[in-house]
Order: structure tokens, then sequence, then C-alpha cells
């Protein structure tokens, strides 16, 4: 009877399963189980699993399913995140007024690594998709102009599309994906390993050390990339005009005629803002993310969904502002 | 008992400490001192709530109810800069190390120190050099802490901790995964510390060997009742507490059945 019985997992799990079901039920006096009948083996390992009482584990708080319960939720979770977000602004704008007091400490080498990653390094992609979008631009816009034999308006369309709207919206959206992904991946590690609070106990402000370079380097390459976007996106234009008979001097004269100077400072004064909000947004996501490892690639979405949401959001309230003001 | 004046002023003064995490209350009533140059040693079983009181003591949680003061200042309703201050005399060594990843281990020791004042780059280097020294890291300065083991991400945290010549320092679990040379090594340099910097030092830790070794003072964090389960020198608690989870604790669980 003492015998070592062949059994795998599944049968002590079971036993166990019900032995906690039947203690569940009559909490005031659980049963105690006797195991003389069972194998040694069987035995020793139901003893070890009943060892320790589960009343010394911390209750998790019980998850209620009611509808109003999760409305309720919703509603703690939207107001929380709001709060926090801007909390977080707040102390970015304190860490700003710091930097032009002179008392915000951060590496300046942090702040140039930061600025080649934003800027040199996102070149090519910003080149590509935007010379593309041009060339896009300048095929849907030929077709339909050419009905009136007026093709040479390409020129206008691609040039006031660009610097208006597109070169921004496209650079802005490259920059969400690319930098406000790596942002957040970055301070969402340094999180979990516990990095920020080490810069908090050496009397390090984490906003001025962490997030003040990485806005900083986004407010200063977000309008130069604007910038080089429009220009890339008006050359893409100009091969699609030059293969439908539209020589480049004359698409060129053409564009610096329809581009004011008002409508292409609208596109870089927006990519400022875009980048404030790409670069904050994206840095809360990591220093607020958990403390795990998953917690960073959660936070890592978060930041690029909500980057790339924000910009277009902000993008419809920046044109409404402007048809408003006749602009 | 708060009528009987104490001789040596305590270095760091916990009344009523209540933690929680959310609703989850982690201990509750803390009540005890730490004072100058003791090696004060925080212990518990695992997932006990020994992490979260240092972080309580250094500023990054706040108590639930309850005062943390050091030197006789109430930390915990002091304003943000005169928490800075306090917090800027601490050095820190968390349980995963924490080292800053995108930072050399040389970086990580003098980002620290250039922060508390104007070095000269002569000096800098000299000072990091003795400090990586001192932890058995010599000639690491330009590794980067992914490029290193455990048990040196640990030691170099504690070169790091050690970076300002703190007045109190706090280690999480530094003796964990050490080999028993580098241990009895660490426990050696945390002494020497204590004696010749004057230093203050406060240890979560599990070895029983080094906490007889160089402890005068512990506290027990008790999982069952989630509170504080015994204060004293770890010796007479092995021996003398009236708790006997403590005396199975220190015993490793082999107890004598009463205190002798
Ligand atoms: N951020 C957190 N949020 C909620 N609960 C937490 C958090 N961190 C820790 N806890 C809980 O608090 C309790 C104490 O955790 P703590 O990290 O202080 O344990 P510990 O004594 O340091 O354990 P160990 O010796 O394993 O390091 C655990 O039950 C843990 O589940
Ligand atoms: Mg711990």
């Amino acid at each position: 009877m003492d015998a070592h019985a062949c059994f795998d997992s599944t049968l002590p799990a079971f036993l166990l399963a019900h032995i906690r079901a039947v203690t569940d039920a009559t909490p005031d006096k659980p049963p105690s189980p006797a195991f003389d009948g069972l194998p040694v083996n069987l035995r020793a390992l139901l003893e070890l699993a009943l060892a320790v009482s589960e009343e010394s584990e911390p209750q998790t708080p019980s998850d209620s399913s009611s509808e109003i319960y999760k409305l309720g939720n919703l509603t703690l979770v939207v107001w929380t995140n709001g709060k926090a977000l801007v909390k977080f602004t707040g102390e970015t704008m304190l860490s700003l007024g710091r930097l032009v007091t002179g008392r915000a400490i951060f590496r300046r080498k942090d702040f140039w690594l930061t600025l080649q990653e934003c800027g040199v390094q996102a070149l090519p992609i910003v080149s590509l998709i935007s010379f593309l979008i041009g060339v896009i631009l300048a095929f849907v816009g030929n077709v339909q102009l050419a009905n009136f034999g007026a093709n040479l308006f390409v020129a206008d369309l691609v040039g006031i599309a660009m610097v208006r709207e597109m070169g921004v919206m496209m650079t802005a959206i490259i920059m969400s994906g690319r930098t406000g992904a790596a942002f957040a991946a970055h301070l969402g590690s340094m999180k979990a390993n516990e990095e920020i609070d080490a810069l908090r106990t050496f009397g390090f402000n984490p906003f001025d050390f962490l997030v003040l370079p990485r806005l900083l380097s986004l407010l200063v390459m977000m309008p130069l990339l604007t910038i080089y976007a429009n220009f890339a996106g008006i050359l893409g234009g100009m091969l699609v005009g030059y293969f439908v008979g539209i020589p480049p001097v004359l698409y060129w004269t053409e564009t610096l005629a329809a581009v004011t100077l008002t409508a292409s400072s609208l596109g870089v004064i927006k990519s400022v803002f875009f980048g404030a909000i790409i670069a904050i947004g994206s840095c809360r996501q990591g220093m607020q993310a958990g403390n795990s490892t998953a917690a960073v690639g959660q936070a890592t979405t978060r930041a690029v969904v909500t980057a790339i949401t924000s910009v277009i959001v902000l993008d419809s309230a920046f044109a409404a502002i402007f048809t408003l003001l006749h602009i | 008992m708060s009528a009987t004046p104490e001789l040596t002023a305590a270095k760091v003064t916990v009344k009523g400490l209540t933690m929680t995490y959310g609703t989850q209350v982690v201990m509750h009533d803390l009540d005890f001192e730490i004072f100058d140059k003791d090696i004060f040693v925080i212990m518990g079983g695992s997932g006990c709530g020994k992490s979260t009181l240092l972080r309580h003591l250094i500023g990054l949680l706040e108590p639930a109810k309850g005062s943390i003061s050091f030197d006789g200042k109430n930390f915990t309703a002091a304003d943000p800069a005169e928490r800075t201050d306090t917090v800027r005399r601490f050095g820190v060594m968390y349980q995963s190390g924490a080292l800053w990843s995108s930072l050399t281990l040389g970086e990580n020791i003098s980002v620290p120190l250039e922060e508390s004042g104007k070095i000269p780059p002569k000096t800098l280097r000299d000072l990091v050099a003795y400090k990586l020294a001192l932890v058995g890291l010599a000639g690491y300065e330009n590794y980067y802490p992914s490029q290193i083991s455990g048990g040196m991400k640990k030691r170099a945290g504690i070169a790091r901790a050690m970076a300002r010549d703190p007045d109190l320092l706090f280690l999480d679990e530094p003796g964990a995964g050490l080999d028993p040379l580098s241990s009895r090594r660490l426990d050696d340099l945390i002494l020497r510390l204590r004696d010749s910097q004057g230093s203050t030092i406060v240890i979560v830790t599990h070895e029983l060997a080094s906490i007889f070794n160089i402890s005068n003072r512990a506290i027990f964090l008790d999982s069952a009742t989630h509170s504080q389960g015994a204060l004293g020198n770890p010796c007479d608690l092995r021996d003398h507490s009236e708790n006997p989870a403590v005396r199975l604790f220190l015993n490793r669980g082999t107890q004598p059945t009463s205190p002798r």
C-alpha cells in the first residue's frame, strides 16, 4: 500500500482543486483531508501543496463583472490618465523653465546623441516617404487637371499641399513611429530596471535628465525635417511633371509663384507643436510604464498610437483655426 | 517609551509606518530607529516587503500612515526641496542593480560625482578607478552594464552607491548572486566602510552568515502578521527572541524547541 504510483501532474492538480473547493465552501470549519490510503509519492506532493495555507496570501480585490462596475472603472481610468497627462505636461514646462534659468542638469552628450538619432538618421526615410507623396499627389492631380488642359497647375497643387499639410504630417507620423517608439521603449526599460529611481535618489530630476534632451531634440529637428520633406515632395512632383511634359524650370517657377511665405510657414509652425506632443506623449508613456518588460512593449505601442492620433487631431484643430482666421 | 532619553541620537526614526500598494497592506505599524554607524539589517521571507520598506526610507514611496525622520527632521512632511537635499546624502544600491544601461561603468560612477560639484577630470578618473577597485572591478571602466555578469552588476551597483561617500548607505540584497569569496569580501568592505568613513549602512539580506558577521541591529518583518516581528541584535534574536518565527528564520528552520 505504501508503493510508489505512476501518474503525471494532472492527478495531484485535480485533487488539490477539489480539496480547495471544499475548503472554500466551508470556511469556518475546513476539513482535514486524510491521505492514508494514497501512494507515498502522491501523498508527499499533496502535503507539500497544502503546507502553506492560502490565507496568508494577499487577497486581490474582487473582480465584479457588473456593467456599472466596468463603467465606473473606465471612468476612473480615463480620469486618472487625464490627470497624469496634465501633471506630466506641467512637469515638462517646469523643466523647460529650469532650462531657461540654467538650473536643469542633463548630459549634453545625451542631447547630441538624441539630436543625431532623430535628425540625421531619420533623413533617408523622410526623404523616401515625402518624395513618394509628392509623386502620388502629382499623378492624381495630373489626371484631373489634364481634363482641363491645365496640367501646369500640378505644380501649384503639389507645392501647396506639401508645404501646408503633407510635408509636416508625414514627418510627424514618421517621427511618431520611429522616434516616439524609441523614446517610450528606452524610458520604459529604464523604468522597469529601476534606473529612473536611481536617478532620483542621486538628486537628479528625471524630467531634466531624460525628457528635456528628447523634447529639445524634437523641437529642433521637426521644423528642419519638415522643410526638408517639403523640398523632397516638390522634387517628386517635378519628376512626374517632367514625364508629363512640364519642363522643370517652368515647374519650379510655377511652384514659387503658388507657394506663399505664409503657407510655408504654417507647416513649419505646426511642426514645432507636433514635435512637442510626440516627445511629451511618448516620454510619458515610457516614464509611466509598469515595472516589467511586458509593460515596455505595451508602453511603446501606446506611445505610437497616441502620438499619431494626437498629431492628426491637432492638425484638424489647426485646419479649423486657420480657416476661421482666413489664412 | 519616548519618555526615556536616548543617549545616541537616532539617525533614522520610523514611527507607526504603514505601507500599502493600493488596498493591499504590505506592513503595518513599523516602529524602529537606526543609530549612527549601525549596520542595520532588514530581514524577512521573500515577498514580505523588505524592498518596499527600503523604497519608503529613500523617499520613492509615500507612507500610507506614520512618518520617517532623518537626524530628527521629519522627512515625510518635508517639502520637495528639503527632501532632495536629504536624499542627496544617500547612496542606494537597488535589488536589480539599476545601473544606467546606456552609460559605461565608469560613467555610471562619474555622473553622480559630477552632479555634486565641479571636479577636475584627472581627479574624477582617479575617483572612478578607486571606487571600482574597492569592489574588485578595477579596469572595467569602459564596459557597458550589458557586458558584465549579474554578480558584477551588483558590485558595480555598490560602487555607484558609494560614489559620493554617502552618509547613509542602503543596499538591497548586495550578497545575492555572489560567490562565497566575493560575498565575504563584500562583508569586509561593508565593515570597513562603516569603520573608516563612519557611514551608517542599511542592508536587506537573507545571508545568515553575513547577518551575524556584520550586523549589530536587525528588524524582522513577519509576513504572516504583516507587522514587525522583532527588533534587536541578530545573535540575541536568534537565541532569545520571543517570536518563534524569528528564531526559526535565524536558525534556518532547525531551531531548538524553546529559547535557551
Ligand atoms: N509595484 C507594486 N505594486 C503592487 N504590489 C507590489 C509592488 N511591488 C511589490 N508588491 C508586492 O509587495 C509585496 C512586497 O514586495 P517586496 O518587493 O517589498 O518584497 P521583498 O521582501 O523585497 O521580497 P524579495 O526578498 O523577494 O526581494 C509583495 O507581496 C509584492 O507582491
Ligand atoms: Mg526585494
